[in-house]
């Protein structure tokens, strides 16, 4: 990426003639008169700054984010204090006795993060594995397309595929399986993100420069050998990267837990039980209809806050893992 | 020496054999993903495909299963992928043309393009926390078409920048310093080389931004898109249901039919996602044939 950044972008020279205005003065000078310069030089402004306008509105998404939430979720810490909210061991926000505790909500996130990463880590980076060494160009290009579509299907359709298909399969497995459960959410939830781990970390195992994988084919190993001692190691920090990303996706994800995971918090690390994420308690709340001002209502932002705040996170290290990536290979 | 040979041959030929047994395994990895893929769509063809009809498209939803369709869920959609298209494309390309064309490379610019990454991976349940908030309440747009529009709109944005972005960094500069030498401004350089050569791929993107905006769920329902609605939409000021939210109150129904009714609804929707990203496919090998020198 970067590599076509630098080869694309203008080189020095050309850069200073455009910052120097030359090619406006020389153009003027030819034939342009004085009158119809200087228009088109408020016209030149005119739309840089339209564009900078455009470029606001992405700053004040984040901003908007961040105050709404932290706004919200201040005057709720005023009637739940934060002590509560992280030691209680019960969330029960819609019935009469009300608990604020979010320890079942992240116990069920957690199920589903770890059941989808056995499902999708290795299964993924094992695909980019044989996209990358084994397979030849034909194979590739049905493959990728198809690992695509995979990644383009609504959630809300895994989230359906759960709950009528993968439950009742896996509960001729086990059958004190109940309706909702974490088991197959996180299956699912784990088939959602294997093209996100596949994609990324192929372009990393790829990005591993030919001569370091020719010099251990000349030297007699094999396509495994080259493969897990060669490759794999020298692509791991963006296989890494796309590890963290995937991640951050299955936290997020919403309608597959909705569906098929349940809606009873419970603090329990058991996948067969139904459960409950923290996207889907913000699910269920707003489902309610929850006048503003409520502790209902405030309860959606502090939930949304923490949600948000642990995504970020995850977020920047798969960045600056990235990035760290990216110097080494360019 | 003859022990030692052996062994040495055995040696060579575990490791032939470890390298076949690793290819096997990645091979099947590899297959997990497609069959995964293949029974998904085996499985709602095989529930939903028999439902699927004239009246089912034409009908409005309703308590019994024989007579439900989903025309205002196809209303909804239409309605509410418009405005977003017609909101985020020109946002979304402006933002990318300042970022690549006229950003001085500095301390803020590298603020704004992290900032504009993570908000492409901020969870979309937080945008219907923001949708809800701002647009619902604070502006009083109530649970209306243009309300989810607006909601969808900040969601696909930062995914809509980050593919225009990519599709004008890909114009070789050479164009540009040729047309920029020939006395043009920087605008008409933009307006008459960059865009015109970077908007197929533009387009691409964009088709494929859209058409994650389609598919999304959890936004709507935090700002209350109704799942129950009668009506056809006639402004976007009207209450609304799309085909998402629509798929998602029937799989919620407990009685079999509505199972069926919403592998029915899921079939259109993938129809439409589907034929979509053929269209950007279609688009991307004409654009790189006509490039082919």
């Amino acid at each position: 990426m970067n590599g076509i950044e630098e080869t694309n972008s203008l080189p020095p020279e050309a850069n200073s003639l455009v910052n120097k205005d030359v090619a406006i003065d020389f153009a003027s000078a030819v034939s342009a008169p004085k009158s119809l310069f200087n228009w088109r030089d408020v016209k030149e402004r005119l739309i840089y700054y339209t564009l900078l306008g455009c470029v606001l509105i992405s700053v004040l998404t984040t901003i908007g984010i961040i105050v709404l939430l932290l706004s919200e979720s201040f005057s709720f810490f005023k009637e739940v204090p934060l002590r509560q909210f992280l030691t209680d061991t019960q969330w029960t926000p819609l019935s009469a006795d009300q608990h604020f505790g979010i320890m079942p909500l992240v116990a069920g996130t957690s199920i589903i993060l770890l059941g989808s990463s056995i499902v999708a880590l290795p299964v993924g980076l094992a695909s980019a594995i044989y996209l990358s060494m084994y397979a030849d160009q034909r194979v590739r290009k049905v493959v990728k397309p198809l690992l695509e579509v995979l990644a383009g299907i609504p959630t809300v359709v895994y989230g359906y595929f759960a709950l009528t298909f993968v439950t009742p399969i896996l509960k001729t497995f086990i059958p004190d399986l109940s309706i909702f459960n974490a088991l197959s959410a996180s299956i699912v939830v784990g088939i959602m993100i294997i093209p996100m781990v596949s994609s990324l970390s192929e372009d990393a195992l790829t990005s591993v420069p030919r001569s370091l994988k020719e010099a251990g084919f000349a030297l007699g190993a094999t396509h495994h050998e080259v493969a897990t001692k060669i490759v794999l190691p020298a692509g791991l920090s963006g296989v890494i990267a796309s590890f963290i990303l995937a991640i951050s996706r299955a936290i997020g994800e919403t309608m597959i837990v909705t569906l098929a995971a349940g809606s009873t918090p419970k603090l329990t690390l058991n996948p067969l039980e139904s459960i409950q994420t923290m996207t889907a308690s913000i699910v269920s709340i707003s489902i309610g209809d929850t006048p503003q001002g409520t502790i209902e209502y405030k309860t959606i932002f502090a939930v949304g806050m923490m949600l948000f705040i642990i995504t970020l996170l995850i977020n920047m290290i798969g960045q600056v893992i990235t990035r760290r990536f990216r110097e080494v290979y360019e | 020496m003859i022990t030692e040979d052996t062994a040495f041959k055995r040696r060579i030929k575990r490791r032939a054999m470890m390298n076949i047994g690793f290819h096997a395994t990645v091979l099947i990895a590899c297959l997990i993903g497609i069959i995964a893929l293949v029974v998904l769509l085996f499985d709602i063809f095989n529930k939903g495909f028999s439902w699927l009809n004239w009246n089912f498209l034409t009908s409005f939803p309703s308590r019994l299963p024989q007579r439900a369709g989903i025309q205002s869920a196809l209303a909804g959609t239409l309605w509410v992928t418009t405005i977003t298209a017609l909101l985020t494309f020109p946002i979304g390309v402006a933002t990318a043309i300042f970022l690549e064309e006229y950003a001085p490379k500095s301390r803020l610019m590298s603020i704004i393009d992290v900032n504009i990454a993570n908000l492409a991976g901020v969870p979309s349940i937080v945008y219907g926390i923001l949708g809800l908030a701002v647009f619902v309440r604070a502006m009083a747009l109530d649970r209306s078409i243009l309300a989810g529009a607006l909601t969808m709109s900040l969601l696909v944005l930062p995914v809509m920048i980050i593919a225009s972005r990519e599709a004008i960094r890909s114009v070789p500069s050479s164009l540009r310093v040729a047309f920029l030498a020939m006395g043009a401004t920087k605008w008409q350089t933009i307006r008459h080389v960059v865009l015109p050569a970077a908007l197929p791929s533009i387009f691409t993107g964009s088709i494929l931004t859209v058409s994650r905006a389609i598919g999304e769920t959890a936004p709507l329902i935090l700002i209350g898109a109704l799942a129950f609605v009668a009506y056809t939409p006639r402004s976007p000021m009207d209450g609304f249901t799309v085909l998402p939210i629509q798929i998602f109150s029937w799989v919620q129904r407990p009685q079999e039919d509505f199972t069926h009714l919403a592998a029915a609804a899921i079939i259109v929707l993938l129809a439409i996602l589907l034929s979509m990203n053929a269209v950007s496919v279609w688009l991307r090998n004409k654009y790189e044939k006509r490039n082919r020198p």
